[in-house]
């Protein structure tokens, strides 16, 4: 059996619970496993880090929350901050390249640096960061198939930006396939 | 038990695959029961089930109002109940304490209703945003008097919607406010939830009488359920009322008619307990011990369940999915039988009162208990299975 726990984080606003809901969907319902989505809540979540949480197994998954994060998505300062440290050796760290100022090499990690915000701002709207990064990690990480996330996408984005946040979604990931090639390390 | 059932109004069925949260899919179950009638005061964590309700209503022909408090939540929806709907409501502890003499007039009148209260933290204002499962008692005896009641326990977003459809059944047949005890993890929860299509889903008609006027009886003291109700303004004279009432529903105010009243009130949910208790057991044969849960942390037991199989323990896990009325048979039944339960559970130890009365000091009782908040480390339910085991 294997499971992988994932962490999205950013900032209130970049989209990173609809990452969690994206990613979750596309798993449980078009790659045949089991995912279960859990966020933070509460004041606490307010207006800073906010963090969503994903649970994938090919089993059930018993127990919702993560223990041990083997995926990290951060897209701001405080919640790479915040999440970075309880990442396992060979833990994959994404981070927003121009958010987040990174304060060690990560040597022991799979560390992945994408310019998410700018991309979407080519794009038109820095609104698609989210689906920029997302489409990044389903390339570096491969946790999830291209072809589920794209199925995942109506219905939780609006009907009138579904196509922008498609290409939104292969602009992240054709870099991530970019960044693979150039640093020879496989998913 | 032969009861009564058609397929559900596809307007209220969002068939196929979602990812969902728990609050959103009890919503979706009640909408594919029927209900069309909501009247609700928002709280965390249940709030959720109110907004998904209050979306859906427009487009299912269903009627929502948001209400001053949930004094007055709980007294519109047992209205609505006489005029005809079925209904639900969605509220957690705090809204729960507020509603609960309602609940007991619902209980005495013989009003079908639904009302989840999905636990947070307590006591009173609590923790609002943290789990727990600190109201199962409350959900028992928290309107004054003797009333039995109905209460499931979901452990999935899949169950929210599932339990709901039971929940109206039961209710509408047992004619009894059921509650369903669910939590601020599954509650909030996303996992994947498969609806059926409508002519798939089994739903309990609500039993209108259509006999001569003059034969109407809302009541029927026999125990058992079943009987029909009339909507108030078709034409049908009856009364309801708190007090204490003969078959007309007009009060007779006596010892002799209470122990009539009481009696069944009680034995229409105890004495039908096998037909309504549903539990989901698994290598209970031969198990030295057996774990009894519940909701959320039933899921947290089975993971400590395989970790103590692997180290050769005979443990079976007995999850219950009606909390109310207690399993009561299946512990008498076990105990002595197996060395020990182990009653893991987010509270200081409340259904495992009831499994200790069961085991009769035949076997040995363990309560793993919580103060809520979060749910249990696995680590602590297997150190308990060990402990039993000894």
């Amino acid at each position: 059996m294997s499971t992988h726990q994932i962490r999205f984080s950013g900032f209130g606003g970049q989209g990173i619970i609809r990452c969690a809901l994206i990613t979750g969907k596309a798993l449980s319902l078009y790659d045949d496993k089991f995912a279960t989505m859990t966020q933070s809540f509460g004041p606490e979540a307010r207006g800073s880090a906010c963090a969503a949480q994903l649970v994938v197994s090919d089993d059930r998954v018993l127990y919702p929350y993560i223990t041990q994060p083997g995926v990290l998505m951060a897209l701001s300062q405080e919640a790479y901050d915040l999440y970075y440290p309880e990442l396992p050796e060979g833990g994959a760290l994404i981070v927003e390249e121009d958010l987040v100022k990174l304060k060690a090499d990560h040597a022991n990690l799979k560390l992945w640096r994408v310019p998410a915000t700018r991309f979407a701002e080519e794009l038109g709207n820095r609104l698609f960061t989210n689906l920029v990064a997302l489409g990044f990690l389903t390339a570096v990480t491969g946790v999830v198939t291209a072809d589920a996330m794209k199925k995942a996408l109506p219905g939780l984005v609006p009907d009138r930006f579904l196509k922008i946040n498609q290409k939104a979604f292969e602009k992240g990931y054709d870099y991530g396939v970019q960044a693979m090639k150039m640093s020879g390390v496989t998913a | 038990m032969n009861i009564k059932t058609v397929p559900a109004d596809p307007k209220g069925v969002d068939a196929g695959p979602h990812f969902m949260d728990g609050d959103h899919a009890l919503a979706e179950g009640a909408l594919a029961a029927g209900c069309r009638f909501f009247a609700g005061y928002p709280i965390t964590p249940s709030t959720e089930t109110f907004e998904r309700f209050a979306e859906r209503a427009p487009e299912v022909g269903a009627m929502f109002i948001q209400m001053e408090d949930e004094l007055s939540a709980i007294a519109a929806n047992i209205g609505a109940v006489w005029g005809g709907q079925k209904v639900m409501t969605v509220t957690c502890g705090p809204g729960f304490s507020l509603m609960v003499e309602n609940i007991g007039l619902a209980a005495m009148t013989e009003t079908p209703m639904v009302i989840c209260n999905v636990q947070r933290a307590g006591p009173s204002t609590g923790a609002p945003t943290l789990t727990a499962q600190q109201d199962m008692m409350q959900a028992r005896y928290g309107p004054h008097g003797d009333n039995a009641m109905i209460a499931l326990s979901p452990d999935s977003p899949q169950e929210c919607f599932d339990l709901a459809i039971e929940a109206f059944n039961l209710s509408e047949y047992y004619r009894v406010p059921v509650i369903i005890l669910t939590d601020e993890t599954v509650g909030h929860m996303h996992e994947k939830v498969v609806i059926p299509a409508a002519d798939q889903i089994k739903v309990v008609p609500r039993n209108l009488y259509n006999g001569p006027k003059e034969d109407f009886r809302p009541y029927k003291f026999n125990s058992q359920g079943g009987h029909p109700m009339a909507r108030a303004g078709d034409g049908y004279r009856f009364h309801i009322t708190g007090l204490t009432h003969n078959e007309k529903g007009y009060p007779v105010v006596t010892a002799d008619q209470n122990k009539i009243v009481v009696t069944h009130l009680m034995e229409k949910i105890n004495g039908n307990a096998d037909d309504i208790v549903r539990l989901d057991e698994d290598q209970i044969e031969g198990a030295d011990v057996v774990v009894v849960s519940y909701g959320i942390t039933s899921r947290i037991a089975v993971k400590a369940i395989q970790d103590a199989r692997k180290e050769g323990i005979k443990v079976g896990s007995l999850r219950m999915i009606t909390i109310w009325p207690f399993c009561e048979k299946r512990i008498r039944e076990l105990a002595g039988k197996v060395k020990t339960f182990v009653v893991p559970e987010l509270n200081y130890g409340q259904m495992v009162l009831e499994v200790e009365r069961c085991a009769g000091g035949k076997s040995k009782v363990i309560s793993v208990n919580h103060c809520g908040g979060a749910v249990h480390d696995p680590e602590v339910i297997l150190e308990a299975i060990r402990k039993g085991n000894k």
